[in-house]
């Protein structure tokens, strides 16, 4: 993974942020917005850089994402989706 | 349908509460008052020989042919300016009036060319008709007098020409570009005898004149005077059929008069609700590019992009795009694939790609276009009313008291909705524009914009707080309509923060560059002039803070209570023609159709009973992720339909890099467009005229797309996708469109009435349409918002990171014009070039100064990340500071200097802020020479026998 992906998506979470300030519970805003619209994937990366490079409410909000989160299948041989799918 | 012309009632419908009951000829009819004579033996079946008037213009009452007797009534008052009245006896058919009638006839004939055999117009002309009808046999005033017989045509414009020596002087033309179109093109010069129609001055052409090509002259010409050269070139139509234009979201609707396989003309549908009876250049006249010599017509495969391509059987193509995608799903698992759904495409089309994406490549890794237009339209909407779309149709702006246009061009970008608005102001609506250039809505005949707040660009936000600032603080808030319908709460908390000084306009108008007393008035205006409407583009949604800008109008209209009635509302003028479609279809990676995110169980059971296979609960990549996961080596095929990403798409540089790093990208479209460089294999589309299907429509019209000839390439795009869905071992039945669309509907709550047969008879239909609304929704949240309370949302003013310095002083903005489309695969290919051969860049006049530049000079664009060159306009329509460019040409690839900024919710690009430096240039840069070279390495095609290289001949 490049530093400069890892990099953007701290960009992207920060700005997020900034934006939901005004929120009543920023941190959850900023934690449900991330959840619905970025992949695992992307809040893996992010979650791999911890807080460095991330403002305080994006910071708490990955925090908090990783603490509801259900872990992620491990091997491609548990995920049901691939063999669900895999017709052909 | 055969070929006929479109029933013509001679006088527009009138709407009244009061009907009238009278008697034509004996029969007796019921219509409401204020409705014409003429209307009314119309509507009985009977037809009033007639020349100057028509239904969609005002009665004109000036060639005395449509005389009638009236029982009471002196004289022979004419049927077109006459009201009918409560037990009027009208006589339409009497020898007195025969005889007058032949006596008006003879005197136009006689100044006519007699050439009718010959004419183009044979069959198909009033003039021929209505002599005919008034049984005119011979003409008694000879033809040695003076005549207008042996005039000049004016053969200037690409698609029409105008024969002088035919025209009858009935001024329909004049009165169709002035009521119709708006554009007040043309005048009757002269008077009696002399009197003729002319564009503008004498020397003046069609082509050089304010003439934008719109067509309804044509329309509106009784005789061969203006018509379309394609009837000249191919001959009379023989049979019609309607279909929806495939350019942008207004969805206007077309009869396709054909002559066997081939399109004689488009003429605008009379009965089409989006457009009634209205067109512009492109729907009308720029379909040419479906015949164009570049477009392809075989599959073709390569094993990099650096071969030539290899012409195949649509059955290799097929089976190796298949191994393609099994490969590389069992190498790097299933969210290594991808695919995009086109916005130009149908709605059956775009479901079969999110389909395949998510049950066939097992991932919801699929996104569409609208991620770079109206991604923010669809969040900013869902969160503050409940639905991701606007909430009127187009009819409504004739109820409209005052408009608010932000970030949009209506003339340019949605010329048939712009036409509407114009009729609309023309009649006395107020209008308020906040663009950073001075678009052609803000001055135009008989209309001024009471206010042009000419914002520097990126500070939307702040201007929308600053006018809430003002309405929330003079106690202008509609508390009724906040108490009733919205949270209270969230209302007081947002109310208080807009009240705050570091809102007010005053505070705000050094960022904002407009006088706060200007923000001041448009507020106060907005707020008190009656019914408020608010029209909006991807000058709203295409910045960093595109989708706070939806919500802060969003709020701007519930704190003035313009929601939920005709003449209201929050209108997205869509750019492509199926944008909203896209979006509705599930193509987005986070949401099923009907917008319904994939982690609620309940619709993902629904989608995996239907289909039989599970549902990701994931959301998938968008396209800027998809884009980054390839150059980190993670993301590796794409399938595209009717996209041209590399064009369209924000920093070129970046997506050429993602494009390269993947294995497998699959290009299904009409040409091999600029993403197609980096492709592997590509499959030939059809057009809108090769296919069937639906378009929905700004106003969330869904409109039938016909087929009115057979795919040059084999096949309709939706059998295409099925074809590679059956090849990678989905099994897929389906013999027609509608079947998908039954489909969507069991699939969709909002769709749940909407079929083919139902489409058929009505002609549209605008979700929802459910069992609550059982003929569709033309406005909504009438009584309620769809989410229950209206949502107001704090939207603070965050500056974007793009900024200006010592090295990049100006800020560029993009846009479009009228006569291109996007990126220009289509328009490029028509005659449409006429009006834009190249894209230029607008400059102040001071900018211009202090660098040495004068119009037509050649300059060099640089921003943070890279530089092209193109020429420059001198114009005060930009402010000083500000620079404009359209994005039509591939030679000038203004994404090249366009940046990866995007809006904090959506990823929408940032396309409309850039800070650029122009200086000087003699012409293309090296990165222009480089890609170009790159390009016509990349277009080569090898022989069809597959003998690399044996064969490459340019293009
Ligand atoms: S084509 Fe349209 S704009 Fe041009 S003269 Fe005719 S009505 Fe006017
Ligand atoms: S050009 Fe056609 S519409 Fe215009 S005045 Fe002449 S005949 Fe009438
Ligand atoms: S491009 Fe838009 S306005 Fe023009 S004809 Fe097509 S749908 Fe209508
Ligand atoms: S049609 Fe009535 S005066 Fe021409």
């Amino acid at each position: 993974m490049s530093g400069q992906t890892a990099e953007k998506l701290a960009y992207m979470a920060n700005q997020i942020a900034r934006n939901l300030v005004h929120d009543a519970a920023p941190v959850a805003s900023v934690a449900d917005h991330i959840v619905t619209f970025w992949t695992p994937r992307m809040i893996d990366i992010l979650v791999a850089q911890g807080r460095s490079g991330l403002d305080p409410v994006a910071a708490d909000a990955i925090t908090q994402i990783v603490a509801g989160r259900i872990p992620p299948s491990q091997s491609r041989a548990t995920d049901p989706l691939v063999h669900g799918s895999d017709a052909g | 349908m055969g070929y006929e012309r479109q029933a013509d009632f001679g006088t527009p419908e009138v709407r009244s509460d009061t009907q009238v009951t009278c008697f034509i000829d004996g029969r007796e009819v019921t219509v409401p008052a204020g409705t014409t004579v003429m209307r009314a033996a119309a509507l009985t079946g009977g037809s009033i020989p007639k020349l100057c008037a028509t239904d969609n213009l005002k009665q004109f009452g000036s060639c005395r042919l449509c005389l009638v007797e009236i029982d009471g009534m002196r004289g022979t008052p004419a049927s077109c300016t006459t009201p009918v009245a409560p037990g009027m006896q009208v006589h339409t058919q009497t020898p007195k009036l025969h005889k007058l009638r032949k006596g008006v006839m003879e005197l136009y004939i006689s100044d006519h060319p007699l050439d009718c055999l010959t004419c183009s117009a044979n069959n198909d002309c009033e003039l021929q008709d209505q002599a005919a009808a008034v049984g005119l046999r011979d003409v008694r005033y000879g033809y040695e007098g003076e005549n207008h017989l042996g005039e000049m045509p004016d053969i200037s414009n690409p698609y029409f020409d105008f024969d002088p020596s035919k025209c009858i002087v009935c001024s329909r033309c004049v009165r169709a570009c002035d009521e119709v179109q708006g554009t007040l093109a043309l005048t009757i010069d002269g008077r009696g005898f002399d009197s003729k129609v002319s564009a503008g001055l004498t020397s003046d052409s069609f082509l050089s004149s304010e003439c934008v090509s719109c067509g309804a002259c044509v329309s509106a010409c009784p005789t061969a005077t203006l018509q379309e050269k394609a009837v000249k070139e191919i001959g009379k139509p023989e049979r019609s059929v309607i279909t929806t234009c495939a350019y942008c979201g207004v969805g206007c609707t077309f009869r396709a008069e054909m002559r066997g396989e081939q399109v004689v003309r488009m003429v605008p549908w009379k009965d089409g609700k989006a457009n009634r009876g209205h067109s512009c250049v492109k729907g009308r006249f720029a379909w040419g590019y479906a015949q164009h010599q570049e477009r392809i017509l075989s599959p073709m495969i390569r094993e990099s992009i650096d071969m030539p391509w290899r012409e195949v059987s649509w059955e290799e193509a097929l089976s190796h795009t298949a191994r393609e995608i099994n490969r590389i799903r069992d190498t790097y698992g299933r969210n290594a694939l991808g695919g995009i759904v086109s916005s130009r495409c149908t709605n059956e089309e775009g479901f079969l790609v999110q389909k395949l994406v998510r049950a066939g490549f097992g991932t919801n890794n699929v996104d569409t276009c609208a991620r770079v237009c109206h991604s923010p339209t669809g969040y900013g909407l869902k969160t503050t009313f409940g639905t991701s779309a606007g909430t009127q149709d187009f009819d409504s702006v004739e109820d409209s008291d005052v408009m608010l246009v932000i970030g949009a061009n209506p003339t340019d970008g949605h010329p048939v909705f712009a036409s509407r608005m114009k009729r609309r102001l023309r009649k006395g609506a107020k209008l308020i524009v906040i663009d950073p250039r001075r678009t052609d809505l803000v001055r135009s005949p008989h209309i001024e914009a009471d206010f042009h707040l000419p914002l520097r660009p990126g500070t939307n936000v702040a201007i929308l707080t600053a006018m809430a600032h003002v309405i929330v603080t003079e106690g202008l808030a509609d508390e009724a309509f906040i108490r009733e319908r919205c949270d209270w709460d969230e209302y007081q908390h947002w109310a208080e923060f807009v009240s705050a000084e570091r809102n007010s306009p005053e505070f705000l108008s050094p960022v904002i560059g407009v006088e706060a007393e200007a923000i001041r008035g448009a507020a106060r205006l907005f707020a008190t002039g009656g019914n408020g409407a608010i029209y909006y583009g991807l000058g709203v949604t295409e910045h960093s803070q595109g989708s706070s800008t939806v919500m802060a109008i969003a709020n701007l209209a519930m704190v003035t209570g313009n929601i939920g009635r005709r003449g209201v509302g929050v209108n997205p003028l869509r750019g492509q023609n199926n944008v909203q479609g896209a979006c509705d279809m599930g193509s987005f990676p986070h949401e099923l159709s009907g917008y319904r995110h994939v982690s609620d169980a309940a619709t993902r059971a629904l989608f995996e009973a239907e289909w039989g296979v599970p549902i990701d609960p994931e959301p998938g990549l968008r396209i800027p992720n998809m884009l980054d996961a390839a150059t980190d080596g993670e993301f590796k095929a794409l399938y595209i339909q009717g996209e041209d990403i590399l064009q369209s798409d924000p920093d070129t540089k970046h997506v050429m890099a993602g494009l390269a790093a993947m294995e497998c990208v699959i290009v299904h479209d009409l040409f091999l467009n600029e993403t197609a460089n980096y492709a592997h294999v590509f499959l030939p589309g059809s057009t809108f005229l090769e296919k069937n299907g639906t378009f929905t429509n700004a106003e969330r019209r869904i409109q039938p797309v016909r087929k009115v000839m057979e795919p040059l390439n084999g096949y309709e795009d939706w059998q295409v996708t099925q074809e590679l869905a059956r090849a990678v071992g989905l099994d897929w039945n389906y013999t027609h469109p509608s079947e998908i669309m039954d489909e969507i509907a069991r699939l969709t709550p909002t769709f749940a009435g909407v079929n083919y047969k139902r489409l058929d008879a009505e002609g549209s239909l605008q979700w929802p349409v459910t069992d609550a609304a059982p003929d569709g929704s033309p406005i909504m949240h009438i009584d309620s918002f769809v989410r229950g309370k209206g949502k107001f949302v704090v939207t603070d003013y965050v500056p974007t990171d793009e900024r200006t310095g010592p090295r990049f002083p100006l800020l560029l903005t993009t846009g479009r014009i009228l006569s291109q489309y996007n990126v220009g695969a289509q328009t490029r290919r028509t005659a449409n070039v006429v009006w834009h051969e190249e894209d230029l860049l607008e400059i102040h006049p001071t900018d211009a100064e202090n660098r040495g530049l004068k119009s037509g000079d050649w300059v060099k664009l640089a921003s943070r990340s890279g530089e092209t060159t193109l020429r420059a306009t001198v114009t005060d329509r930009v402010a000083p500071g500000v620079v404009y460019t359209t994005f039509h040409h591939p030679a000038t690839q203004a994404n090249v200097v366009t940046t990866d900024y995007s809006d904090w919710a959506t990823n929408c690009p940032e396309y409309k802020v850039t800070a650029v430096q122009i200086t000087p240039s003699n012409g293309p840069t090296e990165w222009q020479e480089d890609y170009d070279a790159q390009a016509t390495r990349s277009r080569r095609i090898a022989g069809v026998t597959g003998l690399q290289g044996a064969m490459e001949p340019a293009e």
